[in-house]
């Protein structure tokens, strides 16, 4: 007998050998076809412009800085000023989104663009976000060669870039735009949920930002 | 690790009177207590959503071995591998295949429990594979060769300046002059020392929050961002998880979500909460080749249809420890096990059995703090009965408390007895009180009031008290 079919067996044996797993697969088969919705927290059922605002607000207090552009004509600028800001050399990671690449480099003539996955030697990346949570303000970021998944993960400085109308109240909202652009069932390789930079509480509990992953990470929300 | 849970008594004495840990034992309270209420506070919803996570569990749980079907279905059509593993044994078996078969040197590794119950680390290296621990409080335990004394925060019982002498201890490539006296300083000489690792490393080895049938996904909870550098700058990404960590959906995990960080530490949500699916795919620029998943039961089937199945719904978010005025005072080595605190003193008998783990459902005081946070409501003190009266009935528990029982049981079955003895006894253990109303000292109790004293009883019997507390209720009611 194979492993699988011990370990399912015993389950099945402490449940008393359901006889019929009719009943059983259907509710198992109805809960993943209807993936019902628990409950959402009031906190961000809001109209969308409160939405976004609330998004800024819990962002900020998660230790993220942010940023609101009108267009995305401005955030290179912006991408600029916040590395220029900080001493910070004029180059940026970025992986192949086209909203990224239509977004004002022409004007920053001294920015270096390194395009592609990072190899940890880039000190900020530009990723562009899928959707905000304002619930948490929380961006959530799918892999691929728009946004490589090393980008989020290894320079120092993240900058997010994330359209207002993407911003959601919550987690569930995030669920009905993944299904729509993968299908229900599916997901991209790596969703990452992320919510403020990295951090540790491991010595003596006190909380340090800037662990292992982005020592700052730095939202720009384009309206 | 060596199982000593059975020296609980003896580990604990020994943790009492041990200054540097007394003192890393104070900041259980700070960092974690205050925070978890803040956090809950601020969410109205916060208790309707831990019923609704502990209904999502008991659901799952009825309907595990069916999840779990779906669960391999959909990870295998997103390119992945389920290995299903009955015991420790085969698990790190598995696991030593999959490293061998990647040429594997080393391994980096995300922060996980269940790599801990496997002893995963010492059997790699016993097989010539380096394994590397890159959680900050792992990697430093790793240094110090010791066993996580926390689910969530394994290196909880050091003081920075132990953390300091163990890094110029084994960093010795780097200036000796340098200045290590702040904790913010040893985050960045972890932070490089480790990132050359994730680099080096063919198979990074994570745990698992949760694995959700739905769509075949397994999902890390994290704030460093180690576990992610290990499972996405690895060859190979082996996630080694144990059977109860289904849940149906994505929604069932965002409504569990809620409750797990705020419970942990406090925060609304983790940093980083991370949903991999499959290995790198056709476009994927990068992410690992091979996608493993290592499907654990180890004890947990049997645990299903007993009066433990509710134990299967914990998440290991660590408020149970944090809240346990044991845990407070002697930490997690005390209990001598992988899993400490109240949910170790339920989980680790039902692991391990009863035989060797009998003192830890006694390190408990009953006080209900444990299951009051516990986000998933499990009932952890009623369990801890269970597995006393378990090692009453097969004559483990120690003659002493047995005999100590026993001569109870026989005034208490004895009504008109027992409240002779007590109304004799009462009025003379008062007068031993002196005037400081508290005992300082008593026969046979020693254990106790060395650390502690204890009030001394008022006179009265609690029956009569009672008693003439009801006749003043009658009294003012008419």
């Amino acid at each position: 007998m194979s492993a699988r079919d011990t370990v399912l067996g015993k389950i099945r044996a402490s449940m008393g050998n359901p006889a019929s797993n009719d009943e059983r697969r259907k509710a198992v088969m109805g809960r993943l076809a209807d993936t019902p919705t628990g409950i959402i927290p009031g906190r961000a059922q809001l109209p969308q412009a409160g939405q976004v605002e609330l998004f800024c607000t819990m962002a900020e207090q998660f230790g993220a800085t942010l940023a609101r552009v009108s267009d995305y004509g401005e955030v290179a600028g912006e991408v600029s000023g916040y590395l220029r800001a900080r001493n910070l050399p004029a180059a940026i990671r970025m992986g192949a989104d086209k909203r990224l690449k239509s977004a004002g480099w022409e004007t920053e003539k001294n920015l270096e663009l390194r395009h592609g996955p990072s190899d940890g030697g880039d000190l900020a990346g530009v990723s562009h976000a899928t959707a905000g949570i304002a619930e948490t303000g929380t961006v959530a970021m799918m892999s691929g060669q728009d946004n490589p998944t090393t980008i989020n993960f290894l320079p120092e400085h993240h900058i997010v870039v994330i359209k207002a109308a993407d911003i959601k109240g919550d987690m569930e909202s995030v669920w009905s735009m993944v299904r729509e652009k993968q299908g229900k069932g599916e997901m991209p390789r790596a969703l990452n949920l992320i919510t403020g930079p990295s951090r540790s509480g491991d010595i003596e509990q006190t909380i340090l930002l800037g662990a292992h992953g982005p020592r700052a990470l730095h939202v720009i929300v384009v309206e | 690790m060596e199982l000593t849970a059975n020296k609980f008594k003896a580990n604990a004495s020994k943790a009492l009177i041990d200054a540097q840990l007394q003192k890393a034992l104070g900041n259980v309270e700070k960092g974690f207590i205050g925070k978890r209420q803040k956090a809950a506070d601020a969410l109205p919803e916060f208790d309707a959503l831990r019923d609704n996570a502990r209904d999502i569990k008991n659901h799952t749980l009825a309907h595990l071995d069916l999840y779990l079907e779906e669960y391999e279905r959909k990870v295998t059509a997103a390119g992945g591998h389920v290995h299903w593993a009955e015991t420790a044994e085969d698990a790190r078996r598995i696991v030593l295949d999959i490293c061998r078969k990647a040429n594997a040197r080393t391994v980096t590794k995300g922060k996980s429990m269940i790599t801990e119950e496997i002893a995963l680390n010492d059997h790699l290296s016993a097989n010539g594979i380096e394994p590397v621990e890159t959680d900050l409080g792992e990697y430093i335990i790793q240094l110090r060769g010791e066993h996580p004394s926390h689910i969530i925060a394994p290196a909880v019982h050091l003081n920075k300046e132990q953390v300091e002498g163990d890094f110029r201890r084994v960093h010795t490539h780097l200036a000796k002059d340098r200045d290590l006296t702040e904790p913010v300083s040893l985050l960045s000489e972890a932070r490089e020392v480790l990132r050359q690792r994730y680099f080096a490393a063919d198979v990074g080895i994570t745990g698992a929050n949760f694995l959700i049938a739905e769509t075949g996904t397994s999902v890390i909870v994290t704030n460093e961002g180690n576990g992610d550098l290990t499972q996405t700058l690895g060859k190979v990404h082996v996630v080694v998880a144990s059977i109860e960590k289904i849940v149906p959906t994505l929604e069932d995990t965002s409504q569990i979500l809620r409750v797990l960080a705020r419970s942990a530490t406090g925060q609304d949500m983790s940093v980083y909460t991370t949903f991999s699916t499959g290995p790198k795919r056709e476009e994927d620029p990068d992410g690992p080749d091979e996608y493993h998943v290592v499907l654990l039961d180890n004890g947990r089937s049997a645990m299903l249809g007993t009066e433990y199945q509710d134990m299967l719904r914990c998440i290991r978010c660590g408020a149970c420890m944090n809240h346990c005025p044991v845990y407070h005072a002697v930490g997690g080595h005390a209990y001598g096990s992988v899993y400490p605190g109240p949910m170790g003193a339920v989980l680790t008998p039902s692991l391990n059995g009863i035989d060797e783990t009998g003192q830890l459902p006694n390190a408990s005081t009953f006080c209900g703090r444990c299951e009051a946070v516990c986000p998933m409501r499990i009932p952890l003190p009623k369990m801890m009965r269970h597995w006393r009266e378990r090692e009453f009935e097969r004559n483990l528990t120690p003659a002493v408390a047995r005999y100590g029982l026993k001569a109870w049981a026989f005034f208490a079955k004895r009504p008109k007895l027992y409240r002779m003895a007590a109304s004799l006894g009462m009025p003379l253990l008062s007068m031993f009180g002196g005037t400081s109303r508290r005992f300082h000292s008593l026969p046979f109790a020693g254990g106790w009031t060395r650390y502690r004293d204890l009030p001394a009883p008022e006179g009265r019997t609690f029956q009569q008290a009672w008693a003439q507390r009801e006749a003043l209720k009658q009294e003012t009611e008419q």
